[in-house]
């Protein structure tokens, strides 16, 4: 038997090809949409990967340092280290805003890194030009989708750091680029105020009564020498001696040090679960809007079609071909058009997913899975018009 | 009893129910016998089309017997148990106009009914080169339908509704788009594959130019046939 749908589908093929192709650019949005919710997933754990901890220490019942904004004391990390099972631990600030470069903002994560070198929990694993950050100030590695060339003179704050090296894929889980810079230049761009406001707290310190007691020299400039520095930081980055329990470490420090502390695991389930959550559900909405409107566009293609052969469905009903023919005609019409509507929708994906400023990671699974929904929505959509080909009354083929 | 053909007694068909009901077909009794083409004839409103539908297995009668060949197909009732079957086995078709499958070339349009009857693409295809040859349009066989003519379109529809050797081919003004020269040959072309293939033909028409060719008219009125001696020869 040959097949009808393959040469309806011949005969008028450019109806197929140009509405395919428009399903396609619909099917290639939603893939990119699937890649965006991807894309912020591996961000996330990227962000994690990169960081080299096995646990983060932050403040007691928050949920920082990337959900929550989370403020430690400094010197933590010495009792930290000291306890059972802790090979390292290091501070870590994160800040994310514009980094100035060359009359424009980069939107970036600036991290501040504690005194060490690769291996660091906090500091980039690699490079892919330039060296890593030597010196304690004013020196920064940047993620090269920062736009950033070693040598260049960016500015965070009020101070200027030269770029002296480039890594690669690591950003926040917004997507961010990242900028390494030493601990203290990030602690006092996170705390830093501007000098007008400096000499307004400055004015007030000195006019309380409080500071500035007679009989006590020195204190009201120990008070305003406290308040132009920060000792604080976000986490502290800890890694576990691979002889001990990750959980039995954390549950030590959470025990005696009274500070939250979260595994990997946790902190994953923080980011994909809390932070990035309201973007999965409205990426969500989106998919299941374009999949409605995928379906109605084939359903209505098909449908037209369909109708549009119903003097020729007659004539076949009337020689005697089976409804459950004319169905699987229409269905794998309905089939090839979703098919072709795939193909360009992945080539569009797939050429379009660079365009995005935004990380979009198409997996071959989703792929396989958007593949596997098309041809449920072709066949369902068929639905209706496999309905009217079915009550065609094969008596429109004769007169009368 | 008779070897083929078809025979039809005290055939009725009913529309509706109650007061409303309305008699379509009141008393048709037909025989066509095989390798015989018969005119169908009557005022418009006068139950052709409802009578060709019911010889057609399209709609079912009301009352009445209807036999092809030896079988009884109907007796008050359908006695074939896959009408679609029947239609495609035992019935030929032409339309007033040739409704061809667009998308499907010449040969495949001819040679589809023999594949939805079961035979293999190579011996239905071979069956209508075997029709297109006998029907001269064998040169067009790998033609699309938009590409042939009138004429040459309905000699397809015509090789189409022999294609399965049905002993009726029931034909619904085969000539009515056809100018006087093509029409005569279309229903010369009726003659003579009836004759070829024993085939009982029953055509429908309100065509003056054809009327005079049938040797045997069966003219419809009021839902009631009456025969008579047509003028016609059939093209011995």
């Amino acid at each position: 038997m040959i097949s009808l749908a393959g040469r309806d589908i011949l005969h008028a093929w450019g109806k197929f090809v140009f509405t395919g192709m428009g399903l396609g650019l619909l099917i290639g949005v939603t893939l990119i949409m699937a890649g965006v919710y991807r894309g912020m997933v591996d961000d996330a754990k990227v962000l994690l990967d990169n960081s080299g901890a096995d646990l983060w220490v932050v403040q007691q019942n928050t949920l920082g340092p990337y959900a929550e904004s989370s403020s430690i004391y400094d010197d933590l990390w010495r009792s930290i280290k000291a306890m059972p099972g802790v090979k390292n631990a290091v501070n870590a600030t994160y800040l994310t805003m514009q980094v100035h470069f060359d009359n424009h903002d980069v939107r970036t994560m600036v991290t501040g890194i504690s005194y060490g070198g690769p291996g660091t929990a906090g500091w980039p694993p690699y490079l892919v030009a330039g060296r890593h950050i030597t010196r304690s100030h004013y020196e920064a590695v940047a993620d090269i989708a920062t736009g950033f060339k070693v040598g260049d003179l960016i500015q965070v704050r009020r101070n200027h750091y030269n770029v002296v090296g480039l890594t690669r894929r690591m950003v926040s889980s917004n997507g961010d680029p990242m900028v390494f810079i030493p601990l203290k230049d990030a602690q006092e761009a996170q705390f830093l105020k501007d000098n007008d406001a400096i000499w307004q707290q400055r004015r007030r310190t000195f006019n309380n009564p409080e500071f500035n007691r007679a009989g006590f020299p020195g204190l009201i400039d120990a008070v305003i020498d406290d308040q132009s520095s920060n000792q604080f930081v976000n986490t502290v980055l800890v890694q576990v001696d691979h002889k001990y329990n990750i959980e039995e470490t954390a549950e030590n420090i959470r025990k005696w040090k009274r500070l939250t502390v979260y595994t990997r695991h946790q902190m994953e389930d923080i980011i994909v679960g809390k932070l990035i959550a309201s973007s999965a559900r409205q990426i969500s909405l989106f998919l299941v809007i374009l999949a409605l409107v995928s379906a109605a566009i084939v359903a209505f293609i098909i449908y037209t079609l369909t109708i549009g052969k119903t003097r020729e469905i007659a004539v076949l009903k009337l020689i005697g071909t089976k409804n459950s023919t004319i169905a699987a005609m229409i269905i794998k019409q309905a089939i090839a058009l979703g098919l072709i509507g795939f193909v360009v929708g992945k080539i569009t994906a797939t050429f379009g997913a660079p365009l995005f400023p935004k990380h979009v990671l198409l997996e071959p699974a989703d792929a396989l899975r958007g593949l596997a929904a098309v041809i449920v929505i072709c066949i369902l959509s068929s639905i209706i018009a496999i309905r009217a080909a079915i009550k065609v009354d094969p008596a429109e083929a004769i007169g009368g | 009893m008779i070897d083929k053909g078809i025979r039809i007694a005290g055939l009725k068909k009913r529309y509706g129910f109650g007061d409303t009901a309305v008699d379509a077909l009141k008393n048709i009794n037909m025989y066509v016998k095989p390798g015989e083409v018969v005119g169908l004839i009557g005022p418009s409103g006068s139950g052709k089309s409802t009578l060709l539908k019911c010889l057609g297995a399209v709609i079912e009668p009301t009352f009445g017997k209807m036999m092809l060949g030896e079988e009884i197909i109907y007796d008050n009732g359908w006695l074939v148990g896959d009408i679609r079957a029947l239609r495609r086995d035992k019935i030929g078709f032409v339309f007033q106009a040739p409704y061809l499958i667009p998308f499907l070339d010449v040969v495949d349009n001819v040679a589809l009914p023999s594949m939805l009857a079961g035979a293999s693409n190579y011996n239905a295809r071979s069956r209508a080169q075997d029709l297109l040859k006998a029907l001269e349009v064998e040169h067009r066989a790998k033609a699309m339908p938009s590409h042939l003519s009138g004429g040459e379109q309905q000699r397809v529809a015509i090789a189409r509704g022999l294609v399965n050797y049905p002993p009726v081919i029931l034909a619904d003004e085969p000539t009515a788009p056809l100018d006087s020269e093509r029409a005569l040959i279309v229903i010369k072309i009726l003659n003579e594959m009836a004759k070829k293939f024993d085939t009982a033909v029953i055509v429908v028409t309100h065509d003056e130019k054809i009327i005079p060719t049938f040797k045997r008219l069966y003219h419809i009125r009021d839902g009631v046939t009456y025969e008579e001696e047509g003028q016609g020869r059939g093209f011995e």
